[in-house]
């Protein structure tokens, strides 16, 4: 336990030190690129990972979120109230999308929030009128909460570290909650826990509000860090891309995700400066993850690791029968 | 009027192109109870393997449904290797199967990029069937008329494949319950493969036909498996006459929306989805809720 504490408190000075040790911005913008994703992973993975609801249009969601914000500043309207609408237009979008996609679990539910994303992806794509078709919106600027700027990459940074904060706790609070219990109940026995009086629909609506509120934060901290929005950000590659997030740093887990996002951004930042294969990549590593490691990779190679543990020490046991 | 009548066949011409993409996916779906999310890609890969032959590949040049034929052949083969090799290494794992076939599509998807680039391919119509049919003051493309054709003879062939043979009896027991098939001695995972190889096929078949129409285009795939998903969940999986029905339903939206409301022409295959899920969400002729 104490070694966790003293984990715990070694990451957190290094996150909130990191702006005065990276030796550039580019580097500071991936770290802070990393942090929203990770708010992004953790909101799917209250769903995918302990709801077992594995939704394949979560970036719609995102989107959705990144989108109004882009379009209500566009308007004319403040950074205050077109984060608020935002936030209230994703959570409306959330719970028809839950309302939707919650008839089916298990692979119907893939099924559906992957149409449903798609849906939303060719609106943002052919309704030119609002969206702005392939051209997208630009954003101007970025809030001055209290007067302080965030133009520059570090105020940018903290905030992205603050909001990463507050979901990374939202997210251990819920897990631990009787509701994050409950979901967890509903993933492993859904007819059980029915027959035990719990209303398996209304826990896996709550649940898909959090993750959907999560992921609407994390679609306006993009918008305001890309100052842009275009159709590509709602695209199946990027709900896909999330996923991996999740799965890739172990489902179900609270720093699963957070690994994940790293992992996925790097490879992503990294890749694209040699490679403009990054979708052919992002396939490869989903099938071989899926595939040979479907626990995640801090568990899966763990369990490798065993693996290999054992293979080396049994020959040897064999030896010792022979002798 | 006119504009209507014209509307109506390109409707049941491109519901007919969904049919044959969607029959395929419906039935994996139904046997194997996974959306095989590559079927956009298939159907893009066969379009761009007919593509090819058509225009020529290794100074052979090919005549078009012998090129068809061949596209579909080659991705049968390579849907019966992706379930060999990838999906039966995941038994009883729906979600890890559908991830790979998710994977799996950006994979084809980039590739396919990298060997025909971005460009649009077109393919050109085949010659018999260049022209029009006149009824009275209007005219009907021959080849769209054509698409129709072939698709009602593959309907009619799929229903007679089910319906009336020993293999079709197996997959209909499948279908329906695939631990009580096994029991009785059917060979399930045999089954898999040859649906997933039909199913393929017809996927590509329909890409390479639906190619003059529709032309070859990176991102073919991801217009056309949303497509298939919503026929899929509107007529219900693993049901023939779902797909058949499903497909003449957004066949007719797709096209109406694209001419009367060109903006929202994707959001309004959203209507019948949220009233099929609403009212029976295992579809209008499901036999189970996915």
């Amino acid at each position: 336990m104490s070694a966790r504490i003293i984990a715990l408190v070694a990451a957190a000075a290094l996150l909130i030190t990191l702006p005065f040790w990276m030796p550039g911005v580019y580097y500071l913008n991936v770290a802070s690129q990393i942090l929203f994703y990770a708010v992004f992973a953790i909101g799917l993975n209250i769903l995918a990972g302990y709801g077992g609801l594995v939704s394949l249009g979560h970036a719609a969601l995102f989107g959705i979120a990144a989108y109004a914000t882009g379009y209500l500043l566009q308007h004319g309207f403040g950074h205050p109230a077109a984060i608020l609408i935002a936030l209230v237009v994703a959570l409306a979008s959330t719970a028809l999308y839950a309302v939707l996609s919650l008839r089916a679990s298990g692979i119907g539910y893939i099924m559906i929030t992957l149409a449903l994303g798609e849906i939303v992806w060719g609106l943002a794509y052919r309704w030119i009128s609002v969206t702005g078709g392939d051209n997208g919106i630009s954003v101007h600027g970025r809030p001055e909460p209290f007067g302080i700027s965030l133009t520059s990459a570090g105020a940018f940074y903290y905030t992205c570290l603050i909001v990463f904060v507050f979901s990374m706790v939202a997210g251990a609070i819920f897990v631990r909650s009787p509701l994050g219990a409950a979901l967890k109940g509903t993933r492993d026995q859904p007819r059980r826990m029915n027959a035990l009086g719990y209303h398996v629909w209304a826990i896996r609506f709550w649940a898909s509000m959090l993750s959907g509120l999560l992921t609407a934060i994390a679609g306006v901290l993009f918008v305001y860090y890309n100052q842009f929005i275009s159709p590509q950000t709602l695209a199946l590659t990027a709900s896909a891309e999330v996923v991996l997030m999740v799965i890739a740093g172990g489902a179900s887990t609270l720093f699963g995700p957070v690994v994940g996002a790293a992992l996925v951004v790097i490879v992503k930042n990294v890749v694209s400066g040699y490679l403009t294969r990054w979708n052919f990549l992002l396939g490869a590593i989903f099938v071989a993850i899926v595939i040979l490691m479907p626990e995640g990779l801090v568990p899966g190679s763990a369990r490798l690791w065993r693996l290999a543990w054992q293979r080396m020490r049994q020959p040897r046991k064999g030896a010792e029968a022979e002798s | 009027m006119t504009f209507y009548l014209v509307l109506t066949v390109n409707s049941i011409t491109f519901g007919g192109l969904l049919f044959l993409l969607s029959s395929g996916f419906s039935l994996i779906f139904g046997l194997m109870r996974i959306p095989n999310l590559t079927h956009g890609s298939l159907f893009m890969l066969g379009a761009y393997f007919g593509a090819t032959f058509v225009g020529g590949l290794l100074g052979l040049v090919f005549n078009f449904w012998i090129a068809a034929l061949l596209g579909a052949i080659l991705v049968a083969m390579f849907g019966a290797a992706l379930e060999r090799l990838l999906l039966r290494r995941l038994p009883g794992q729906p979600s890890a199967q559908v991830l790979v076939t998710l994977g799996l599509s950006f994979m084809v998807a980039d590739f396919s990029l990298m060997v025909w680039g971005g460009d649009p391919l077109s393919v050109q119509t085949p010659d018999s069937l260049v022209g029009f049919v006149r009824l009275g003051p209007l005219a009907f493309p021959l080849y769209r008329l054509a698409i129709i054709g072939i698709a009602a003879v593959v309907a009619i062939g799929l229903w007679l494949l089910l319906d009336r043979t020993r293999i079709g009896a197996m997959i209909r027991a499948g279908v329906d319950d695939p631990d009580m098939a096994r029991v009785v001695g059917i060979r399930v995972s045999q089954l898999f493969t040859t649906v997933f190889a039909l199913g393929s096929g017809l996927a590509a078949f329909a890409g390479i036909i639906g190619a003059p129409i529709l032309s070859v285009y990176p991102g073919l795939d991801q217009d056309m498996l949303p497509l298939a998903l919503v026929v899929v969940i509107i007529g219900g999986s693993g049901s023939l006459l779902g797909s058949f029905f499903g497909s003449i339903i957004i066949g007719f939206i797709y096209n109406f929306g694209q001419a009367l409301l060109p903006e929202l022409a994707y959001f309004v295959l959203f209507l019948p989805m949220l009233l099929v899920l609403l009212f029976k969400p295992q579809g209008l002729f499901g036999r189970f809720v996915p």
